[in-house]
């Protein structure tokens, strides 16, 4: 119990340390939502004077993250300027939206890069391993813009996806089985675009890792015992190879994330990217710090979970800290 | 076989780089100049068979028709042959030398459009060349920078100890915290949107630098840790070396192999980084081309549909990303695993 409060409290205290970053940077940063505004002669000086006394901006800065952390304590995460409306009404539903392309590829991706893994490490040098090796290394060298790009190209020439967006402009009208394919058609291209980002990564992990499993003594002795090839590479080499893939797991997230972010504005899916763009331009910094602060609580809750996951598969943490 | 992917690499790496440095000469036109009678027109073919089934030894070009909703049909009344190193627009080596001389060229003022152009009747090629030049030193200087924080920050924490290497490894904490791209995207968002292109191009690699230094600086702290404990670097201490001698002496050169091994993995990546940031609108802007603005076009429909010669940028990033995954690999065996 003391080893989770331990790994809670840091990840808490990373936490706080980003959100205040993020003001020591907002504070030092030029311009802000208002300075537009002053550009127009039809607003009084008046008027923005008041506007920013009212959003608080006219307050020092410590007092301003005052202000703000106690709006997060009252789960409104800031305000954003441009919709006049508390930051995690806008943010909420997007996150959901990140959140369901993020894990689905997540999930796709190691389903396909573990048993891949396996395989190529059982046979090194064989066919199997020789093909996976050239693929990983090709789509390594495809940076993920590209390929999302391609993606879209592909869909746009063979009209076999629709492009953009989350459903088609009549998705309200559909029937219930209509509408389920809208959705699922819709998620094809970004989901295909993510597995192809991180999987390269995720496999060459996946192989270091049981080739070295498969090489220990006590694979060795378990062979020699004579016990099946099935068991050896899933009951023994694959739990020895567990450690490095579950902490891998929780840094995929990161990755995940960035090329999520990316994936979303190229391709119109309403997650947290195109709001992020959009508060950028419009210089909407509650919105932009609430996203930012998001996307950390995702990436250090995946590294919570793979602790978790580590403490469950791994006796030697468990007898360490207990 | 390794040693003939690293050289694959290298030459991929020379001529690229070698391009974009004399992109004067390579490229036929200025990157910015229009042809407002010829946008979105598609690469042009080079012919060695003319309209009567003749063959020319020479190759030479048709040009496009001039239709206001497409090019489809060549001009096959006049053939203009392919001219090498021609006299054309002026421009300047290395910002210094001037000269007109282009690597080739058509002649009567005509325009070869090997890429096509873009929607403002821009020669592609020539703003792939000139574009690459933006997006490919930024990945080089911002490596530079990124590796010199690392650098300082990683070797004073491994080396100093105690509250200094604290302090430095909690704050690369935070910085390792936030998802990359979400980083570089904040960071950018608190800075000014409306800058000319030249200011636009050091502030992103000053983001792009100065977001990235806390991968390195773990990695170079480590090297420092176990190169402090070695029997040498007591022995000097022992003679009265100062703390500058020594890290000069005999820590830096031990991080030598994670550094340049850090360089060949981060150099691609601050590429895309500029390239993404361009793409979507907050990095470099027009009319300066660089490999992301150029791609920016993209995000229009029609654009997507229809001009893939639009996509060059995208396919130029390939091999470079590709040679730089080669290199790093290599630099990993042959220099971190010698110790």
């Amino acid at each position: 119990m003391f080893y989770f409060a331990r790994r809670l409290l840091h990840s808490i205290l990373v936490l706080v340390g980003v959100s205040v970053l993020s003001f020591l940077f907002l504070d030092l940063a030029p311009g802000e939502f208002f300075s537009d505004m002053r550009l127009n002669p039809q607003i009084s000086p008046e008027t923005i004077a008041e506007l920013r006394s009212q959003y608080g901006l006219d307050k020092p800065l410590f007092i301003r993250y005052g202000v703000w952390v106690r709006s997060v304590a009252k789960g409104e995460w800031g305000y954003s300027f441009a919709y006049n409306l508390p930051v995690a009404q806008l943010i909420w539903a997007r996150a959901g939206n990140t959140l369901e392309l993020t894990v689905s590829a997540a999930i796709l991706a190691w389903l396909i890069a573990i048993p891949a893994g396996m395989r190529a490490a059982e046979k090194h040098g064989g066919t199997v391993d020789r093909f996976a090796a050239a693929a990983s290394t090709t789509l390594l060298a495809i940076p993920d813009l590209v390929i999302t790009l391609g993606l879209l190209v592909f869909a746009v020439r063979t009209r076999w996806l629709p492009v953009g967006g989350m459903a088609s402009l009549d998705a309200a009208s559909f029937e219930c089985m209509e509408r389920l394919k809208d959705t699922a058609t819709h998620f094809v291209l970004p989901v295909v675009a993510l597995v192809l980002a991180t999987i390269p990564v995720f496999f060459r992990h996946v192989r270091a890792a049981m080739v070295e499993a498969l090489a220990s003594t006590s694979v060795l002795a378990a062979r020699a015992h004579g016990i099946s090839r099935n068991r050896i590479l899933f009951h023994y080499a694959l739990r020895t190879a567990a450690n490095p893939l579950i902490s891998l797991f929780g840094l995929s997230i990161a990755t995940l994330l960035s090329d999520s972010l990316l994936v979303e504005i190229v391709m119109g899916w309403p997650g947290l990217g195109p709001m992020l763009l959009e508060a950028i331009l419009s210089r909407d910094l509650y919105v932009v710090i609430g996203a930012v602060m998001l996307s950390t609580v995702f990436l250090v809750a995946g590294n919570l979970i793979a602790d978790v996951l580590l403490y469950w598969s791994d006796p030697r943490i468990r007898h360490a800290t207990t | 076989m390794r040693k003939k992917v690293i050289r694959n690499a290298v030459v991929i790496l020379c001529v690229t780089y070698g391009a974009v440095l004399m992109a004067g000469f390579f490229a036929p036109y200025d990157p910015v100049e229009q042809d407002r009678e010829h946008p979105f027109a598609p690469p042009m073919r080079l012919h060695f068979i003319d309209a009567e089934g003749k063959l020319h030894l020479w190759p030479f070009v048709y040009t496009w028709v001039p239709k206001p909703e497409a090019f489809t049909e060549y001009d096959l009344g006049q053939p203009f042959p392919l001219r090498l190193v021609v006299k054309g627009g002026d421009y300047k080596i290395i910002g210094s030398i001037s000269s007109s001389w282009h690597l080739f060229g058509l002649e009567g003022g005509e325009h070869f459009y090997l890429l096509g152009t873009d929607g403002y009747g821009r020669d592609v090629f020539s703003r792939l060349l000139w574009g690459g030049r933006i997006s490919l030193a930024a990945g080089l200087i911002a490596t530079l920078l990124s590796l010199s924080i690392g650098l300082l920050a990683g070797v004073s924490s491994g080396y100093f100890g105690g509250i200094v290497d604290e302090a430095i490894m909690r704050l690369a904490e935070l910085f390792l915290a936030i998802p990359w791209l979400y980083l570089l995207l904040a960071v950018r968002a608190f800075l000014p949107l409306r800058i000319n292109p030249l200011e636009a191009f050091l502030l992103l690699i000053a983001v792009i630098g100065a977001v990235g230094w806390a991968r390195p600086a773990r990695l170079i702290r480590g090297v420092v840790l176990s190169a402090k404990e070695r029997n040498y670097v007591l022995a000097a201490k022992g003679f009265g070396a100062s703390d500058f001698y020594v890290m000069r002496r005999h820590v830096l050169p031990q991080t030598i192999g994670v550094v340049l091994t850090q360089a060949a993995l981060l150099i691609p990546q601050y590429i895309l980084a500029e390239v993404t940031l361009s793409f979507l609108g907050i990095g470099v802007g027009e009319p300066v081309p660089s490999w992301g603005n150029m791609l920016g076009a993209l995000q229009q429909y029609h654009v997507l549909a229809s001009y893939w010669w639009m996509l060059a940028p995208a396919l130029a990033l390939i091999p470079v990303f590709w040679a730089y995954a080669a290199l790093a690999d290599f630099l990993h065996v042959r220099l971190e695993f010698r110790h």
